[in-house]
């Protein structure tokens, strides 16, 4: 969440997601901005997490290493109802997948940190690299077969020229849908907290002490919104993790 | 490591033995204690819990799907200059697959089967 700012009486909504330079003189110089300071920290929050909770490889592991088994446990159980055994191979990439969108949505929770996950053009970036895994992973594994996924067996001949573009179609809006769900969601979520802090801010401007009295009002809903962001956080990362690996899984078993 | 083979194995097959029976003591403790949740009847689905989030969920597909056909239609358009053939056909085609996307999330579990 960005700085609260009320200029006058209209609502800065989408000020927060304005990209500044970060790093000073040499931000400015390389183009780094203050979304790339936010993803280097998470790298680095994850990285910490990893490293400190494992260190003590205790039997009886402390909360900390608790924290890291179930987190491990977790997308590892994930990869493998979903996709099945090959599930094992892609467990890295969906646990960095996973962990980095979620520690990027709930650092963006933090006053004056920025949410990476509210641009499209990084959710999409995540969403074309899914997509452009599960295709090649698709065509090394099947082969050219891989394109009879555009048309399921048992639909008549007659179909196919309607069929397969459908299919396509289908399967070429799979990244959008990806993208779109979670830059969305993180978008709306902010752009929530800072309209009703803002209210906060023109009640007192307007109506004095009587203003901080009706202030509390909102206060509560971003109270609550608080609570309501940090379950989406977690909700969005689980179903961009889930969603790639239902996409895995086609693309190993090419039903 | 001074222990001769078959000494090796015994201990091994005890450790095994109590830890199997550690676990089924456990879970006989844990449902007397009532701590273990049902497994729940959505697992291996990825439908979201509420109704909120399955709204949104829906729209988009559609409108991804009916995004992604524009987009495909009126490039075609500007290259073939035929415009507005191939865009017409592609938002019925769109349309379609935004439906089928749909059908795919909520559908019966065999169409399901495909996602």
């Amino acid at each position: 969440m960005a700085v609260l700012a009320a200029e006058g009486s209209a609502i800065d909504a989408l000020g927060q997601f304005r990209l500044a330079h970060g790093l000073g003189e040499i931000g400015g110089a390389v183009n780094f901005t203050n979304a790339n300071e936010i993803m280097l920290l998470a790298g680095a929050v994850l990285l910490g997490l990893l490293y400190f909770g494992m260190k003590p490889r205790a039997i009886v592991p402390g909360r900390l290493q608790a924290l890291v088994e179930y987190l491990h446990d977790f997308i590892y159980n994930m990869c493998l109802d979903q996709i099945g055994e090959e599930g094992k191979r892609f467990f890295p990439f969906i646990f960095t997948l996973f962990t980095f969108i979620l520690i990027g949505n709930l650092l963006g929770l933090f006053p004056y940190f920025f949410t990476f996950t509210s641009h499209i053009m990084v959710t999409g970036a995540l969403a074309i690299l899914v997509i452009v895994l599960v295709t090649l992973v698709a065509l090394r594994i099947h082969g050219l077969r891989f394109f009879t996924y555009f048309f399921p067996a048992g639909v008549p001949k007659l179909l196919a020229p309607l069929i397969i573009p459908i299919e396509i179609l289908s399967y070429l809006s799979r990244p959008v849908s990806l993208s779109i769900r979670l830059f969305a969601n993180m978008t709306a979520g902010h752009v929530m907290f800072e309209v009703f802090a803002s209210f906060m801010i023109m009640l007192v401007g307007a109506l004095g002490a009587f203003g901080y009295v009706l202030a509390v009002a909102p206060l509560a809903i971003n109270i609550a919104l608080m609570g309501f962001e940090i379950l989406v956080a977690f909700l969005q990362a689980y179903v961009f993790a889930i969603l790639t690996c239902i996409y895995l899984h086609d693309a190993v078993h090419l039903h | 490591m001074g222990k001769d083979q078959a000494g090796g194995d015994q201990a091994e097959g005890d450790r095994e033995r109590g830890a199997a029976s550690f676990e089924a003591r456990l879970a006989a403790a844990r449902g007397r204690q009532g701590l273990d949740r049902p497994v729940a009847a959505s697992r291996g689905t990825d439908l979201p819990a509420n109704a909120l989030a399955l709204g949104l969920r829906v729209g988009v597909e559609l409108a991804s799907a009916l995004a992604v056909a524009v987009a495909i239609g009126y490039g075609l358009d500007r290259w073939l200059h035929t415009r507005p053939l191939f865009l017409a056909v592609f938002v019925l085609l769109g349309g379609a697959a935004g439906v089928m996307n749909v059908w795919r999330l909520v559908g019966p579990r065999a169409a399901r089967g495909r996602r």
